[in-house]
């Protein structure tokens, strides 16, 4: 047998070229946009239906994600139980999610059951009901969630961390309150319903095996004009920001065995010029396994399980953050090495050895995410959400292959001076 | 369906090959057939923290990420009560450095003390983070030593106690690795836009040449039928009381585990199921309430658990769940029931078959439940079951001599 070198990584390549599948687009006869990712090798379908109905279009605390999770819970026709098991029976999957800037509900299904499963779709989005008792079933269970939640450093530092860095004044920053569940009424959240759910006020993603059957299908159920929204289309100005001006936060935990530190500050969302340089710099710093934070933190002083950063994009701004969970006896020794790691970023170039192995970390990362139909679908709502075409990726993907040292340099200088910074301790 | 090639090298390693020319990345799974079940009652936690040495560098290679990243790729691993699972995707371009990689470990670990000292404070933080500092995160910590005593499941993956790992000393390192992470103890799948004689010879290349291992023959002590029904009452600083009742069932795999993997669906999967629609929407008594099977390889459990409402008594509570438990074993599910959890089941699978790393994981466990072909027979073993087969296998496992509950009480109250 020939003699191996072990020593030495075998040769490899750069990924010089990712192929994305474009989402087509079409119109329901009610001019509901419809985009399709046909792609993938099983007989199954996903399609999404998008409202403009997000938290930060609420006027009340909790009301949006109270529709957006409440809307099977019953129509004029059917009892909750009934409408789970007509989703169920065909082993299709029903799932919500509400962000702060969108709702969205998603069916999985097989595609030879897909027609079984849209009537019982098409009721719930034009004809849902929120019975009262259903009402008092999510207060009540959402208050115990929220309770378990309130014992938890991570959760606590994550919603005193958004309040601090936005401001309660806009939604991104508010936190929400037990008492915002009591104050929840049926009547608000049929209103929000009867506003923001509509076919004015709706986008369809499909994904998978989509063929003609199932685009002339979601024009039988989706595609007329009687399930349009109370007021039209909504109207929605962002509110300003207003970061905390105390720059080191603790909120106090007895017994704490472990503390949750948070530090960052807002940022920019993907329409900036700097934010796909500013994904290389985090990725750096704190986006990936072999990151500065974790090789530090993690791999060489053993303070924490794990520690990351992130540049995280929404429609009206974006945010940086550093989050950790560390042994309360080392959260200082902690502090200081983050605050060291960052001063490091800031005022030295990174090597070109350390560049290229960002680089092609981040290009393998985007390929795993374009892998399969429904995380091309994702790719495409990511950039509709911004109102930005396909050329983003490309634009993307030039700047993680190209932005320099000296670039990168300047933004941690720009960006990422320590008195900008907010500092929240839990625990 | 998912098709595949298998071959074997001398050394005794079980390469399986599934080729999907649809996936941009490849992956590489390895699975090592030792588990938290294997350790030494006073070493426990080992597999696991013997996990996190792996990335510690390797003879030949003293970083394992930084190349794999280098290249594209990414990794992970988990260990579980029976094996512990290693796995990697990159471009597949790119695949002979994830073969480097994964042999050079498989051929020796670098045994660094830097790394040693280092993954035992990582892993003891871990064992704060995830089982000490969440509320109801020591459950597992002791409703298994309440239902096993015997059996090596009565320890959690992540140790007894934190002394196990402060002890762990190099010198077990290299026994265990030795014994158990030599070619012959592990199953390596290969998936993604790969032929098979590219894989053939990759493999033989890079893994022929390491030497096989010791064999290992398992013989865990076996869990003594359980004669009484055990309690344990705690109390924590939690906000809700909480209940969680274990009941000794079958193995993943045997036969009585389809019947028995379908009635935890019947009684608690989605928002259609039993206990959700009667005790947490009807009787108000839980928020959050679910049925579940552990699906061991070695004789598991099937756990009741939820959190009460305020107000609500825990005799209350627990009576509501008896009555459930009661009704299955003494009424037929309806054919309503049984099709809605075997469509559901094969929708289930369906779309884990989207992913080649989850295909590739389906392969490595059905290979170690004696042939990577039971992956395809999975959907045909859950759609043969009756009504008749639950029935009767509800009345093997809920009966009170068989149960051991842990009542979770919140400190305040």
């Amino acid at each position: 047998m020939v003699a191996i070198d072990r020593l030495t990584i075998p040769d490899f390549k750069t990924i010089d070229k990712v192929e994305l599948i474009e989402a087509k687009q079409s119109k329901l006869d009610n001019n509901i946009p419809v985009y399709t990712i046909n792609a993938g090798t099983q007989g199954i379908v996903r399609i999404e239906f998008i409202f403009t109905a997000g938290i930060k279009q609420q006027q009340k605390p909790v009301v949006a994600a109270a529709v957006n999770s409440m809307i099977v819970e019953g129509t004029s026709k059917h009892t909750a139980a009934q409408i789970a098991d007509m989703i169920d029976y065909y082993g299709a999957f029903f799932e919500t999610e509400i962000s702060q800037d969108n709702a969205i509900l998603t069916i999985y299904s097989l595609n030879k059951h897909l027609l079984k499963t849209l009537p019982i779709i098409e009721q719930v989005l034009k004809d849902a009901s929120f019975p009262e008792h259903e009402v008092e079933t999510y207060v009540r269970n959402r208050k115990s969630k929220y309770i378990v939640s309130s014992k938890k450093v991570s959760s606590v530092a994550r919603k005193k961390f958004a309040e601090l860095i936005f401001g309660s004044q806009h939604s991104y920053g508010y936190n929400v309150q037990l008492e915002d569940y009591d104050k929840l009424t049926r009547e608000d959240i049929s209103s929000f319903y009867k506003s923001f759910y509509g076919s004015n006020n709706c986008k369809i993603v499909v994904s998978g095996k989509v063929d003609d059957n199932v685009l002339t299908a979601l024009n039988k159920h989706f595609g007329d004009n009687n399930w349009k929204t109370d007021s039209g289309a909504s109207s929605y100005n962002s509110p300003a920001f207003n970061t905390t001006s105390k720059q080191k936060n603790i909120v106090q935990w007895e017994d704490a065995i472990q503390s949750a530190l948070r530090i960052g500050k807002t940022m920019f969302n993907k329409t900036h010029p700097d934010y796909a340089p500013m994904q290389l710099l985090n990725c750096a710093l704190g986006g990936y396994f072999g990151s500065r934070l974790m090789s530090n933190i993690r791999e060489d002083k053993g303070y924490t399980y794990g520690i990351g950063s992130g540049l995280v994009s929404m429609q009206d701004t974006g945010y940086f953050f550093i989050s950790t969970e560390v042994g309360v006896d080392v959260r200082e020794k902690a502090l200081t090495e983050i605050y060291k790691e960052i001063k490091t970023i800031r005022e030295n170039l990174i090597s070109e050895n350390e560049l290229e192995l960002v680089r092609n970390y981040m290009l393998g990362t985007f390929l795993r995410s374009a892998s399969g139909p429904f995380a091309l679908a994702d790719k495409f709502k990511s950039i509709m959400d911004y109102g930005l075409d396909y050329t983003y990726y490309d634009k993307y993907l030039d700047s993680i292959r190209h932005t320099t040292p000296e670039q990168l340099l300047e933004l941690a200088k720009k960006y990422l001076q320590e008195e900008s910074l907010i500092e929240l301790v839990v625990g | 369906m998912i098709k595949f090639e298998k071959f074997v090298l001398d050394n005794g390693l079980r390469v399986i090959v599934h080729q999907d020319k649809s996936s941009p990345i490849s992956c590489i799974n390895i699975l090592y057939d030792v588990g938290a079940r294997d350790e030494d009652p006073e070493k426990t936690g080992f597999a696991h923290l013997f996990e996190h040495l792996m990335f510690g560098g390797s003879v030949n290679i003293p970083n394992y990420d930084e190349p794999l990243q280098r290249v594209g790729g990414e990794n992970n691993a988990f260990t579980t009560n029976d094996i512990t699972n290693y796995y990697l995707t990159l471009p597949t371009a790119n695949l002979e450095t994830g073969f480097w990689l994964e042999s050079d470990r498989m051929l020796s670990l670098a045994f660094s003390e830097k790394s040693l000292d280092v993954q035992r404070n990582v892993v003891i933080e871990e064992f704060k983070q995830r089982y000490l500092n969440q509320p109801y995160g020591d459950v597992w910590l002791l409703l298994k030593p309440l239902a096993y005593k015997v059996h090596p499941y009565l320890w959690s993956t992540i140790g007894k106690e934190i002394k196990h790992i402060e002890d762990a000393r190099m010198e077990d390192v290299r026994d265990f690795f030795k014994r158990y992470y030599c070619p012959n103890n592990a199953i390596m799948v290969v998936g993604g836009n790969v032929e098979l004689e590219e894989v053939k010879h990759l493999s033989e290349k890079w893994f022929g040449s390491i030497p096989k291992g010791p064999e290992n023959k398992r013989n865990l002590p076996k869990e003594p039928k359980q004669m009484e029904g055990r309690t344990l009452t705690v109390e924590r600083d939690v906000p809700l009381n909480s209940i969680y009742k274990a009941y000794h069932m079958s193995a993943k795999g045997s036969k009585e585990y389809y019947p028995v993997d379908l009635l935890s669906d019947i009684l608690s999967r989605g928002n259609s199921s039993r206990l959700y629609n009667k005790l947490l929407k009807e009787k108000k008594l839980f928020n959050d309430i679910n049925a579940y099977v552990t699906g061991d390889l070695d004789e598991g459990l099937f756990v009741v658990s939820g959190k009460l409402n305020e107000g609500v008594k825990m005799e209350d509570a627990e009576a509501a769940i008896d009555e459930e438990l009661a009704l299955v074993k003494e009424q037929l599910v309806t054919v309503d029931e049984l099709t809605k959890v075997k469509n559901k089941v094969e929708s289930t699978i369906e779309f884990s078959e989207m992913e080649v790393l989850n295909k590739a994981m389906e392969l490595a466990f059905a290979e170690l439940l004696g042939n990577a072909e039971l992956v395809n027979k999975e959907v045909g073993k859950y759609l043969a079951v009756t009504a008749e087969d639950i029935k009767a296998e509800a009345n093997k496992i809920f009966r009170k001599e068989n149960s051991s509950t842990l009542y979770y009480l919140s400190k305040s109250k």
